[in-house]
């Protein structure tokens, strides 16, 4: 999304993911307009720090659903942001929350829904059984 | 009642014994394997072992049916999704969540998880109290009632000691009912006028608390310690 010219900013708990989001760029993570902060999604100064008060777009997508869905309710509640998207791994509960209101995405039903279709389409085996 | 407790620490495990013993019906879900085999031992078939984060894990210990959900474990996520759940899923009556860390209790407010209990705070509120330079203490916190009493002694260097009760610029939303004087404690009325020593409780909207810190503290210049 940097690359497409948006403005984007992480925060992630661990220093060390800046790292990460060097890999494969031919240049510095904030040369290219990027912003990183280290913090947790929890604490409201790291939050503000990362600039969510003038954010357009919100995604939790930490390792954790608990995780996501509070801190993704925390940007839409309380800090207003007009887009907020939250990765939550468990179906039902992604479900539920859609039900509420919340955009939620749920790599576990994409996966079984890829699965399921490659199985469907895949070469068909003879029946050994 | 119905009571689920998720969480078998030390908090959930004695909540759980405490109520039993009171005659309710408790399910306690705990997420750590071995921590269900110690608990099991004791609490039997009122203990299951699961994640509460997980809506089948609720529905298996019966929140359809429950009449209330106390989350102490702790995780302050846990807590507050889990409750969350309960009351807006499940529509369970009431909820109880603990707050592990006080910073997060705003966020237990912003999801409408109340009441929410913090240990730290409790302790805090006993601090102030068996702390009495520090100033006012917090005798009654009703939240969801937005009502608050406090506390308040009156040292030397007070700016209302030896004031007429009558004269005094209680701050709007405030009230002052009762003054401890020698161990004794009398309803004020206008003429009453405030001595060093005294302990005045005044109930009052909730954020009130400075002004009345302003209005019965030192007066500026004195040797305030507070």
């Amino acid at each position: 999304m940097l690359k497409e010219g948006h403005e984007v900013s992480c925060l992630d708990e661990d220093p060390e993911s800046h790292t990460r989001l060097e890999v494969g760029l031919d240049k510095g993570w904030e040369d290219l307009g990027g912003r990183f902060t280290v913090g947790t999604g929890l604490e409201t100064d790291a939050l503000l720090a990362a600039g969510i008060e003038s954010a357009d777009a919100f995604i939790a997508a930490t390792n954790g659903d608990n995780t996501n869905i509070v801190i993704a309710q925390i940007a839409q509640r309380r800090y207003e942001v007009p887009t907020v998207i939250a990765r939550i791994l468990d179906p039902l509960r992604a479900e539920w929350y859609r039900e509420q209101g919340l955009h939620t995405i749920c790599p576990t039903r994409v996966a079984i829904d890829m699965l399921e279709t490659a199985v469907r389409e895949g070469a068909p085996r003879e029946a050994t059984a | 009642m119905y009571i689920i407790v998720i969480g078998a620490g030390k908090v959930g495990w004695n909540l759980a014994r405490e109520l039993l013993e009171k005659n309710h019906e408790v399910t306690v879900i705990e997420a750590n394997r071995r921590r269900y085999l110690t608990v099991e031992q004791e609490l039997e078939h009122n203990i299951i072992y699961g994640d509460a984060s997980e809506l089948w894990v609720l529905e298996r210990a019966g929140i359809q049916r429950a009449d209330m959900v106390i989350a102490v474990t702790g995780d302050d996520e846990d807590n507050m999704l889990i409750c969350q759940v309960a009351r807006e899923k499940y529509e369970v009556g009431q909820i109880i969540a603990r707050v592990n860390n006080p910073r997060n209790r705003p966020h237990f407010d912003l999801l409408g998880v109340k009441p929410s209990v913090s240990a730290t705070d409790l302790i805090l509120r006993l601090f102030e109290h068996e702390v009495p330079e520090y100033g006012l203490v917090h005798l009654l916190d009703l939240q969801e009632e937005q009502l608050e009493i406090i506390e308040m002694l009156l040292g030397k260097d007070s700016r209302v000691t030896g004031r007429r009760v009558g004269d005094l610029a209680m701050p709007e939303g405030s009230l002052l009912i009762s003054v401890l004087r020698e161990g004794k404690g009398f309803v004020p009325n206008a003429d009453t006028v405030l001595e060093e020593g005294d302990e005045v409780l005044a109930v009052l909207d909730p954020g009130r608390e400075d002004d009345l810190k302003d209005l019965f503290g030192p007066a500026p210049g004195g040797n305030g310690t507070g």
